[in-house]
């Protein structure tokens, strides 16, 4: 007997209409159409959880974790507690997945953080060249943009190209160190604080701190920003 | 001074079935995340997206033995006769297949 758990996307997800690759045939009203894609991924899991390999609410509660809970704002909260506590800072140089975990901030194990710091001298860039390896636990999951062979392989022959791209100018005297991840060792960049921002508390400080700028291709915004957004 | 909303995490809701497919099977012992990197990056030209992951887990557990070519795609041909014979709105079960 087949299983036959209801799939959340059936119901849950209101984009599954917008997306370019769900065709709708209207000469059917009767039935009901599934794109190549979901038929893949439906054959595989049904296979899996009838081998026992899978659990369906397991899968489900890691999709609502990685929609809802780990995202941008998890490293926002890590970089704003650097720039308040220089304690904190120093730890979380020193070894990144413990100081993170003091902000149950955590992995899923196996990879180890490793925060590297913006200084007026040195700019830090994140790149996987060989796959989309990224800090999962402190960043969510990655960008498109990451993930795309000419990020990949331009980030570390032409970084200062690529942050122009982005819109990031930095000083000439800058150097540019390019940090490539795998999937043992995730990078987080610890943006400096932006002038200006002696009156801001904590919290205020963390919606600074945007996605880009823990990776290195953009930097913080201005409380000037921060404002009008 | 609020934060701008994050981008959806998934484009698709098969995007997120795979990601949760793929860290259901690292949780389960099938390969480490330097195994998954490596199978990966074989197709090192290629866009590291969703689709690429799909193609790589399949491929995995076929090498792994948990399961083949051959019953992924009758699997699918089933699911396909099934969303076929399910009215529009209502989930799609496998048992909902007229050949089933």
């Amino acid at each position: 007997m087949a299983q036959d758990h209801d799939h959340p996307q059936d119901h849950d997800h209101p984009q599954d209409h917008d997306h370019p690759h769900d065709h709708h045939h209207h000469d059917h009203p009767h039935g009901s159409d599934l794109s190549p894609m979901d038929l893949r991924v439906r054959a595989l899991e049904s296979i899996l959880v009838e081998k026992g390999y899978v659990d369906p609410a397991a899968l489900d509660v890691l999709i609502e974790t990685y929609e809802t809970k780990v995202g941008p704002h998890n490293g926002a909260r890590v970089v704003a507690r650097a720039w308040v506590d220089p304690a904190f800072k120093a730890r979380l140089l020193q070894d990144g997945s413990a100081a993170m975990r003091e902000l149950d901030v955590g992995g899923r194990g196996g990879e180890h953080m490793v925060v590297v710091e913006n200084t007026p001298d040195e700019h830090n860039l994140v790149v996987c060249t060989l796959c989309s390896c990224y800090p999962w636990p402190v960043l969510g999951l990655p960008p498109v943009w990451y993930k795309s062979p000419p990020y990949r392989s331009r980030a570390v022959i032409d970084p200062r190209g690529v942050l122009a791209e982005f819109g990031t100018a930095l000083p000439a005297q800058t150097r540019i160190r390019v940090w490539d991840s795998t999937a043992e060792l995730r990078y987080m960049v610890l943006p400096m604080r932006p002038p200006g921002t002696d009156h801001l508390d904590e919290a205020a400080l963390a919606g600074l701190v945007t996605r880009d700028s823990m990776i290195g291709t953009g930097l913080p915004s201005s409380p000037d920003q921060g404002d009008r957004a | 001074m609020s934060r701008p909303p994050e981008p959806p995490v998934f484009a698709a809701p098969w995007e997120a079935q795979t990601f949760a497919l793929v860290v259901s099977l690292h949780d389960a012992g099938l390969f480490t995340w330097g195994e998954w990197a490596q199978a990966l990056g074989r197709h090192g030209d290629r866009m590291a997206d969703y689709a690429l992951w799909l193609e790589t887990i399949e491929a995995l557990i076929a090498e792994r033995g948990l399961t083949s070519p051959t019953a992924l795609e009758a699997r699918r041909a089933a699911f396909a006769r099934a969303a076929a014979a399910t009215p529009h709105g209502q989930p799609i079960l496998l048992e909902n297949d007229p050949e089933a």
